[in-house]
């Protein structure tokens, strides 16, 4: 190997290490037996244990949970039907829908949230629903994840081509025949794939469920931020780490039926 | 009016456009309009909003409040772009090589590293973030390197502060810059530099005639995705710059919290907002979005 060559391996390693510093930080320190601070103590697995017992963690894992679910049940359905739309028509508006749907994506996570924030507080004074709290929590995850779900979905659909469809028309389907039993078995691992990551964004989010949380609906990030501002303490690296190792399983089954879709 | 009858395949297409289409105007377009529209109105006594139209929070907010010159929210400003520019360029530096070393591995090791890369980014980013405080806190041992070798003070740390923060965002937007980069590294048409190198350019003059033109969108679309997200950012300043560090993500949401003043806080995302979206007319019209 020439001297440029190790370099270039070399800076590149590093900078892999240094984006996985604070991942393997967190859990390192979730074993550490001291109470607090950044000096090891020694070797414990008794912050794992006591999470079990913590009913303030269980209540917002529970309420993270609950609404990961619910949020990537009604993303998924939007999100997919969108992405095969923009895959395979064009209309008035697509131009539109394609520039909203980057802005999640590109506008800073804060200026979402507060703009969700004052449009509930708009509806309230007319209508005294959306309240903070669970049902404004779960608005706000759905509209960050579509954006994403419909972006894998239209990927998938775009590479299985107009052809297979155009086939199953000639040969005798209804438009509805066609989709039902077509477009959407072939689309279906798109659909998977979008499914876990809006699965994870849900999970990971911070500041939208911050800022549209109300009593009682904390979600387990929004716990770990307000435990951090009192002091970090092993157990809540502990449940960080937790959440760590779940997001890491979701992205890699995501990617796996991502794959799929590069193979076809 | 359409004269023709709806087909079936309308109905269908209808199907499919509708439910995103209008989720996406009620809960993107709307609120951010709104934003806009807050913007403009006024404050009450007791931080009720006033539907009464005013340009007070923008002058507000480039440094003639109501006593007076106070170039507060510009000092803000100024050190946001400072700290999201250094991180950028910081990207750029670290990434770059990243991408192009990616696209040199033969497979399998690509797409692992790719993996591996692809990792950070679906995890949550407020752990990685606070992870900082852990690495940098004044008794962790890079603090006690800066101690010894005279950076920095006694007893103090690199967090809180600015050297976290840039830490933070660096971490936290890497693999976003790096994602949209290696889409177009591995696009790259290497028999162009081949003919340049051919044809007598030295290798320096090669890349930037033959290459860099190739992945100027991809990089164009990852610097904004570093940039303009960072100049937002809340939790980094919230949890990584200290007590006294304010930074225009954490402005917004302190105009929304504590200050009670949401028709203020609007005036500073509107002008984020506004930036955001001239950006991103700007690199569809250089088509750097396809790498997205």
């Amino acid at each position: 190997m020439k001297p440029g060559r190790v370099f270039f391996s070399a800076w590149a390693i590093a900078v892999i290490l240094f984006m996985y510093v604070p991942i393997l930080v967190v859990a390192l320190f979730s074993f550490n037996s001291a109470n607090f601070g950044s000096v090891w103590r020694g070797f414990t697995l008794q912050w794992y244990g006591s999470l079990l017992s913590n009913e303030k963690v269980l209540s917002c894992l529970s309420n993270s949970m609950l609404l990961a679910v619910t949020s990537t049940a009604i993303s998924t359905v939007v999100g997919s039907l969108l992405g095969l739309a923009l895959a395979r028509f064009t209309f008035k508006l697509k131009p539109a829908v394609e520039l909203l749907m980057f802005v999640p994506v590109i506008v800073p996570d804060v200026v979402l949230a507060i703009g969700l924030v004052s449009f509930y507080a708009l509806i309230r004074s007319f209508t005294g629903l959306l309240d903070l709290g669970f049902g404004a929590m779960l608005l706000g995850h759905v509209t960050f994840q579509i954006p994403f779900i419909a972006i894998v979905v239209r990927a998938r659909a775009l590479k299985i081509g107009r052809f297979v469809e155009e086939a199953a028309v000639d040969l005798g389907a209804t438009p509805f025949q066609a989709l039902r039993y077509v477009i959407l078995p072939l689309t279906a691992p798109g659909v998977v794939a979008g499914a876990l990551l809006g699965f994870t964004l849900s999970l990971d989010d911070f500041v939208v469920s911050f800022f549209t949380s109300g009593p009682g609906s904390m979600t387990l990030p929004v716990f770990i931020y307000s435990s951090v501002k009192r002091g970090i303490t092993p157990e809540i690296n502990a449940v960080s780490t937790i959440m760590l190792v779940f997001s890491i399983l979701l992205t890699l089954t995501s990617l796996r039926f991502q794959r799929g879709t590069d193979k076809s | 009016m359409n004269p023709r009858k709806r087909s079936p395949l309308d109905i269908v297409k209808t199907a499919l456009i509708f439910p995103g289409t209008a989720w996406l105007f009620t809960f993107v377009a709307a609120p951010l309009l709104g934003v806009l529209a807050l913007s403009v109105m006024q404050r009450g006594n007791y931080g009720e909003i006033i539907p009464a139209l005013t340009l007070e929070n923008y002058t507000r907010l480039i440094g003639f409040g109501s006593f007076g010159f106070d170039p507060i929210y510009l000092r803000i400003l100024f050190q946001t772009l400072t700290l999201s520019i250094s991180s950028t360029l910081l990207c750029v530096v670290m990434g770059l090589p990243l991408t192009f070393w990616i696209a040199s591995l033969k497979q399998p090791l690509r797409t692992i590293m790719l993996v591996v890369v692809i990792i950070p980014f679906w995890t949550n980013l407020l752990v990685r973030t606070y992870a900082w405080q852990i690495i940098l806190g004044p008794t962790s041992p890079v603090s006690s390197l800066g101690q010894f070798l005279g950076v920095l003070a006694p007893e103090t740390g690199f967090y809180p502060g600015s050297v976290a923060m840039l830490m933070g965002l660096l971490c936290d937007y890497l693999p976003y810059f790096v994602l949209p980069v290696f889409t177009s590294v591995e696009r790259i048409d290497w028999r162009i530099w081949e003919a340049a190198c051919d044809l007598g350019a030295g290798s320096a003059s090669a890349f930037r005639h033959a290459v860099l033109p190739q992945i100027t969108p991809g990089i164009l679309a990852g610097v904004t995705l570093v940039f303009i997200p960072s100049l937002g950012q809340f939790v980094v300043p919230d949890l990584l710059g200290g007590a006294r560090t304010m930074l225009i993500g954490n402005s917004i949401a302190q105009q929304f919290g504590a200050a009670r003043d949401w028709p203020f806080g609007a005036a500073i995302a509107s002008a984020q907002i506004v930036f955001a979206l001239l950006v991103m007319t700007w690199l569809k019209r250089k088509q750097a979005m396809e790498g997205l």
